[in-house]
């Protein structure tokens, strides 16, 4: 029999018993789309927290103080030296070394004239909007200064600006945060929300005032950006030395980012994978669904079974054609299955663009191979059914 | 359709060349609970081409049996079956599928006609499952449907035809391979008086041409009318006539 007509023979089968094809593969239908959309979500969760997580590029080592031992001398190792703000400083002056960001957050009220609000407060350097990736849409950011005391100036967020402003021109405006006054001299160009952290609801002050302004000892972080040439592991091993030397022991914690990507990157892939071996639940339901489908089918064709065989199909042909029946069924319904999780992100994509649904084309084809798969073994007994029956027990069954 | 005249024995029929079949003391039993019914008991037998041989006896006297042996559906316990002088007993079933495919053609009864397939495509299945070309298939089946009278209902579908028609189709079905045997069980057992003639009347045409009938019937004005006439009883055959030796 050639494959054509095994073919044709398979889908006239189908079309006459149309009802009941639709509802056998209705099974496979529900599962594959629920394979393909838990996984395209869980995808689209992986993606948008690596790009969450990323944003700021994968070339940054953050530094914090404090480092996570268990001593016996608790008391003397307990004294963690602050990061300073020259620790910042010599860092910056490092091989390999592109931008330095010292971090010092809090959070304060912003007046300007009547107006105040609450916000979150960024101590940075000069360096932060190529460390971080931001731009300034408004004036400039904040200058470099060498050793002095940085003047008294602030860069707002987009939404700060909104907020405050209303309309006027912050440039140049005086504003207030935490009693201490300072000049309004950029704006940073809207960047959207971070794990819930609205970014463009912050003011950037330079890092000393912060510190004064929080009362604080330390940074709470400092980030640097290497440069290309170079990898993290290096540069890990090059800042500790050199912060080693200047504390005098190991009393920070550095983080790289591709370290953390890459733990991120495998628990959300788990993650993913998880998901989707639970929609697989339903898709072995819609396997049963074909096996009962075609065991019955098996049994009402008898006589057609027995006909066949009398007109010299072999064993193998007859297996083949109920085989293929079942194969066919179930990826008609991986098929639909697909069509229906396309519609799903496209109403998802219309009325929740924020949705994180990220149809992941190789697990797509994985999930179409699979309801396939599944008819395949779904139809082996059946089929096997099929292809042993006695001809003329068959033939004699009406 | 031009029927051939049934009583002339034309000359080709005569010729007697190597048997088509060759039974050898073929046995079949069942097991009935306790009891071992001999279907078939140490028969033989010896088709030419060209028989016209009918098959009558009581039920359980086992004429099923012997059609399904001949027919390559069943085995024997013992004994040898030659077809075309080629021993069958020890062949694999796919390799008796093929002889069938090849050798054997079947008319049942009840027609066994595949409900969702066209008369035409009833007609073609065989070719199909033999994996003939599909151009050369259209041809050959084209050429049946108008040689059966069935050209303008070749679209329809089994029951949108006649009894007598879905025969046809049926018998169609089973010389499109062009067998050596054409084995027909109650042929015109489901069939009105005149559907009935005109399918024997299709048959004999087709043994005139060559093919080896074997017709097995209760019905003794059918039975009566093939050239050669078993009976059968208790599994064996008890009579074996020649034509010339019936006084029609």
């Amino acid at each position: 029999m050639k494959a054509p007509d095994l073919l044709k023979m398979v889908t006239r089968t189908i079309n006459f018993g149309r009802t009941r094809a639709v509802l056998t593969s209705l099974g496979i239908t529900i599962g594959i789309a629920a394979v393909a959309l838990l996984t395209s979500i869980g995808e689209g969760v992986r993606s948008y927290v690596m790009d969450e997580f990323s944003q700021f590029g994968a070339r940054i080592i953050a530094i914090n103080p404090g480092k996570n031992v268990t001593g016996g001398m608790g008391g003397i190792l307990s004294t963690v030296r602050p990061l300073s703000l020259q620790d910042a400083e010599a860092l910056r002056q490092a091989p390999y070394v592109e931008y330095v960001v010292p971090v010092v957050q809090g959070a304060g009220a912003i007046e300007y004239k009547q107006r105040t609000r609450n916000v979150d407060i960024f101590g940075v350097s000069a360096d932060m909007p190529a460390a971080w990736r931001f731009a300034v849409a408004q004036g400039r950011f904040l200058p470099r200064n060498n050793d002095a005391r940085s003047s008294p100036y602030a860069v707002i967020g987009h939404k700060v600006k909104q907020e405050l402003f209303q309309g006027e021109s912050p440039l140049g405006q005086l504003i207030r945060i935490g009693g201490m006054r300072f000049r309004v001299i950029g704006v940073i160009e809207p960047k959207g929300d971070m794990l819930g952290f609205d970014l463009d609801d912050t003011a950037y002050i330079p890092a000393d005032l912060a510190l004064d302004l929080f009362n604080r000892e330390g940074l709470m972080e400092v980030d640097v950006i290497f440069s290309p040439a170079t990898d993290s592991t290096y540069m890990s091993a090059l800042i500790k030395k050199m912060l080693i030397q200047r504390h005098g022991r190991e009393d920070f914690t550095l983080i790289t980012q591709d370290q953390m990507l890459t733990s991120l990157n495998s628990i959300l892939s788990v993650l993913t994978l998880a998901v989707g071996l639970l929609g697989s639940i339903s898709l072995l339901v819609g396997g049963v669904g074909i096996l009962t489908t075609m065991t019955t089918s098996v049994r009402e064709r008898t006589s057609e079974i027995g006909l066949l065989r009398a007109l010299g199909a072999t064993r193998a042909q007859v297996l083949s054609l109920f085989l293929a029946e079942a194969v066919t069924l179930s990826t008609i319904g991986g098929v639909c299955g697909l069509l229906l999780m396309g519609v799903v992100t496209a109403l998802a994509f219309l009325f929740a663009p924020e949705f994180p649904i990220r149809p992941h084309v190789p697990f797509l084809l994985i999930a179409l191979l699979l309801s396939s798969l599944i008819g395949l073994i779904a139809g082996v007994v059946p089929a096997l059914q099929a292809s042993r029956l006695n001809p003329i027990d068959a033939l004699r069954t009406e | 359709m031009s029927v051939a005249n049934r009583s002339s024995s034309s000359p080709s029929q005569l010729k007697s060349a190597e048997p088509v079949v060759a039974l050898h003391e073929i046995n079949r039993h069942f097991q009935l609970g306790e009891q071992t019914v001999k279907a078939l008991d140490a028969v033989s037998l010896e088709l030419l081409a060209g028989d016209y041989v009918s098959v009558m006896g009581p039920s359980g006297s086992g004429k099923s049996t012997l059609l399904n042996i001949l027919g390559l559906l069943d085995r024997p316990d013992a004994g040898a079956y030659l077809l075309n002088g080629a021993p069958t007993q020890d062949l694999s079933e796919e390799k008796r599928a093929r002889l069938r495919q090849q050798n054997i053609g079947f008319v049942f009864q009840s027609y066994h006609l595949i409900p969702r397939m066209s008369a035409r495509e009833n007609i073609e299945l065989p070719l199909i499952l033999a994996g003939t070309a599909p151009k050369e298939r259209a041809r050959m089946v084209s050429e049946m449907l108008e040689r059966l009278g069935l050209t303008a209902r070749a679209s329809h579908l089994p029951n949108q035809l006649s009894g007598g028609q879905r025969q046809r189709v049926a018998i169609g079905r089973a010389i499109i391979m062009k067998p050596k045997l054409l084995l027909a069980d109650e042929p015109t057992g489901n069939l009105d008086t005149q559907s009935g003639a005109d399918v024997v009347t299709l048959l004999e045409e087709l043994n005139t041409q060559g093919i080896t009938l074997v017709v097995v019937t209760h019905d003794v004005e059918l039975g009566k009318r093939a050239r050669r006439q078993l009976r059968m009883v208790d599994g064996r055959i008890q009579s074996d006539l020649r034509q010339s030796d019936v006084s029609d």
